[in-house]
């Protein structure tokens, strides 16, 4: 996370039905419309498969999918947020982007421990601006290249 | 030091890295019943070039040591030396040492001051010529070009036919030329006469030598003194010339003050050192980048041919013939790119004359290295990591397969074994083999080792190609003791996943007793491919063409079902399992006509299997695109490209299909009758 002044960190705000969250403005590399995708064989239904990113292969997840196990049915309103994280690119599909939040750090809280949600293993923190609570994702198991290998294997 | 200096140390390195290979290649192949001068002055003359490089560096105890190195070599080359295998093992060692201290140099952690010691040591007393090291960067101040006068001549050497009658002889007089600086020579041997009218007594030979010196005239005319009244002898200088037959020694040499004359002169000694058949060194970056545009160009040029293909014809004409021509262009374009990336095996073949005379000797076996192909081309990248699995299987070969020679000779074998390493292109494919005929893999210890490791289970029954396999299962070993060689069970299943890192299949066919034959096929190139698109469902694939033997369309008769659980089609009296993809896959609505079955028949290593399509769309070469930095390997699939409608499609990995049927049934209701047994 980059900070733009002693303690202000900056984070793209999107949303999943009624439900907030965001993500650390410099691992978002650009936000697309749906675009079909090319799916791979035996993999879990979050993933949604790749697509052509000017020329390079990308994967698409479906956030909705991942968290609650139901598949969202895409049409040219969905966003696809391409993030590149740790040398890797890859697209969260979601229902629409909001805002960009500019918080300080004493606005980020540590997520609560007690959830039991699928959700919660993926959230890295939760921002409370003003009335909002959105939830900060944590980009990098969010979508572990070993869990996805794991579960193929199991499922084949 | 400077920059242009660091510049040049990379450039250092790099030339010593195929001089020192070049070395180790000729020392290898020297043996004490077949020595020629060619040979010791090559070798020479690399160790003069390193020695020059060294010098320029200040890498001191390289140069040093290349200098007793090069004491050696001529004292060899000028038959006061006999070359003995003790001296050849010396050589060896040397030249490794060098490699060593070289390499320690470049990573920046030089030797110790008193590495390889004991080699120069021995050096010095084989050459008795005492204290190199004090007359060491003196010696080649002479030739040094400034203050040198080096020039070209080119002698013409003509005896008479009578030359001998007085005791002359040729010989003596061509060494002392030699001694004067570079020598080589031409003979001319059209006076030779048929044997029956030769007489032994006339001298038929004629030389026409070219001779790199710093003496003048006068100690040239010196050297044919005694014989210059029975011969015609030309003397003439050439045009001097700073870099002629450059080696690095000689802008190594020139006065280290004017950095701005050596960069010239290093330029000029590089270039010409490089050049010998007119070629250039290019970074790999370069070539790459190159190898990437040529790519999108493909794709991009596929897809305005998809484009003009969904236009109303009547515009589509008027671009049709110069779509063609791009086309056309662009797939040379392609070939010619692809081939700058193509090297002969050679390269990685070189190590291994080396390899399997030290393995032998190390394990007390007499062992040949055969080699065939060397200048197949394949890929820099697929060179690269050819290197490892190829030494692997080599000293497997060596450790396990050839017998000791007690062993062979009392199998009624010839006690020398023979292992064939060969490369050959076929199919659009590059297939190394390596065969020996030693012992074969010895199936029954195989198969309960196997079984032992829990590998297999224990009442599995296998075929004997099966059994054979067993041996690139992961942990598998059948040494009884780990020796330095192999043995350490992480040999062949490592090397059978880089071979399948690279696009390629490993398998081994064995007749015990008689010897292993093992097979690599890798793809030509690692960047393009000609594919098969076809249809499952709603869902593209691509296949390589490369492994498709057939496509079929059997009635459902052919198709048998075999033990319930897995279907076979009879081809021509061969069994071939049938693949649905549509199962392994998980593909929905896959609409499989059950009368008539369409299937592409594909090979992986040497097994075959018919998978079954809903419809064959087409043939394209298309530009891989690996997905695994992003989305991670996935069984089954290789890599992807982009179609002409600019979505993603899949190129399906053949050698995984195979696994991934295991557990699958077929789809119900079966489109097949069972049988209790395929026919």
């Amino acid at each position: 996370m980059t900070e733009l002044s002693s303690d202000m960190s900056q984070f793209l705000a999107f949303a999943i039905d009624k439900a907030e969250y965001c993500v650390p403005i410099m691992t978002v590399r650009e936000i697309n419309g749906w675009s079909p995708a090319t799916r791979l064989p035996n993999a879990p239904e979050y993933m949604r498969g790749v697509i052509n990113l000017r020329g390079s292969i990308v994967p698409i997840f479906d956030l909705r999918a991942r968290f609650t196990g139901e598949l969202t049915t895409e049409d040219k309103t969905h966003v696809v947020i391409i993030l590149a994280v740790e040398a890797r690119n890859f697209g969260l599909l979601v229902d629409s982007v909001s805002d960009i939040l500019t918080v300080g750090a004493d606005c980020i809280k540590p997520a609560p421990s007690e959830s039991t949600d699928a959700a919660a293993d993926f959230i890295g923190g939760l921002l409370m601006i003003e009335e909002r609570i959105v939830a900060l994702l944590n980009v990098h198991n969010l979508f572990d290249l070993n869990a996805v290998e794991t579960i193929q294997q199991e499922v084949a | 030091m400077t920059d242009e200096l660091e510049q040049f140390k990379h450039t250092f390195f790099i030339e010593c890295g195929e001089l020192l290979t070049d070395m180790e290649e000729r020392l290898s192949a020297l043996s004490v019943e077949s020595c020629d001068r060619d040979q010791f002055n090559a070798i020479f003359r690399a160790a003069h070039s390193i020695k020059g490089g060294a010098g320029a560096f200040g890498f001191d105890p390289i140069m040093r040591f290349t200098h007793a190195l090069e004491a050696t070599l001529d004292e060899l080359r000028e038959g006061r030396l006999t070359l003995t295998q003790p001296i050849i093992n010396l050589l060896l060692k040397a030249s490794d040492a060098v490699t060593r201290m070289l390499d320690g140099e470049k990573n920046g952690q030089p030797m110790e001051a008193n590495f390889g010691a004991d080699l120069l040591q021995q050096m010095q007393e084989i050459t008795r010529g005492g204290a190199p090291a004090a007359v060491m960067p003196v010696i080649d101040a002479p030739v040094a070009v400034s203050t040198g006068r080096r020039a070209t001549y080119k002698i013409s050497f003509t005896p008479e036919p009578h030359f001998f009658d007085n005791g002359s002889e040729a010989a003596p007089v061509l060494r002392s030329l030699a001694k004067l600086g570079t020598m080589t020579l031409e003979v001319a041997t059209l006076s030779l006469p048929p044997l029956a009218e030769m007489q032994p007594d006339t001298s038929y030979f004629s030389w026409t030598i070219t001779l790199e010196t710093n003496a003048d005239e006068a100690e040239i005319s010196e050297c044919f003194e005694f014989v210059s009244d029975r011969a015609t002898i030309i003397v003439t200088k050439q045009v001097d010339e700073a870099a002629v037959q450059a080696e690095m020694a000689a802008p190594a040499e020139a006065p280290p003050t004017e950095t701005a004359a050596q960069k010239p002169a290093a330029t000029t000694a590089n270039a010409a050192a490089s050049s010998g058949n007119g070629s250039i060194r290019v970074d790999l970056d370069k070539i790459d980048r190159l190898v990437n545009t040529v790519g999108e160009l493909v794709i991009a040029e596929a897809m305005i041919s998809a484009r003009l293909r969904d236009m109303p014809p009547q515009y589509a004409a008027t671009l049709q013939r110069e779509v063609d021509e791009l086309a056309q262009y662009t797939r040379e374009l392609q070939e010619a790119v692809m081939a700058v990336r193509m090297q002969p095996v050679k390269s990685v073949f070189a190590r291994m004359p080396r390899l399997v005379r030290d393995t032998a000797a190390q394990l007390g076996k007499d062992i040949q290295l055969v080699m065939q192909g060397e200048n197949t081309e394949v890929d820099k990248t697929v060179i690269e990591q050819l290197a490892d699995p190829l030494t692997h299987m080599i000293r497997n070969s060596i450790d396990h397969g050839i017998e000791t020679p007690d062993q062979r000779v009392w199998n009624d074998k010839a006690e020398q074994g023979t292992i064939t390493l060969s490369a050959s292109q076929r199919s659009g494919r590059i297939l190394i083999e390596i065969s020996d005929d030693g012992a074969g893999i010895n199936r029954s210890r195989v198969l309960s080792k196997a079984k032992q490791k829990g590998l297999i289970p224990a009442d599995a029954t296998l075929s004997h190609e099966e059994i054979d396999n067993l041996i690139f299962l992961p942990g598998f070993s059948t040494a009884e003791t780990v020796t330095s060689v192999s043995g350490r069970g992480v040999g062949m299943d490592v090397v059978k996943r880089n071979i399948e890192g690279m696009g390629g299949t490993v398998y081994v066919e064995s007749v015990e007793g008689q010897g292993s034959h093992f097979t690599i096929s890798l793809p030509l190139t690692l960047a393009i491919l000609d594919g098969m698109i076809v249809r499952i469902g709603a869902e593209h694939y691509i296949i390589p063409i490369t492994s498709i033997v057939e496509t079929l369309r059997p009635g459902h008769e052919a198709i048998h079902g075999v033990n319930g659980h897995s279907d076979v089609i009879n081809v021509r009296g061969e069994i071939i399992p049938i693949v649905y993809l549509s199962q392994v896959f998980n593909i929905p609505d896959a609409n499989h006509d059950p009368d008539q079955m369409l299937m592409v028949m594909v090979e992986s290593g040497n097994q075959k299997m018919a998978i079954v399509i809903d419809e064959l769309l087409g043939q394209q070469q298309v530009v891989i695109k690996s997905f695994e930095a992003n989305a991670g390997s996935v069984q089954g699939i290789s890599s992807a490209t982009i179609l002409g409608d600019g979505k993603v499609s899949l190129i399906l990995e053949i050698n995984d299909l195979k696994d991934m049927c295991r557990g699958h049934r077929p789809p119900t209701p079966s489109p097949t009758h069972e049988m209790a047994e395929a026919a």
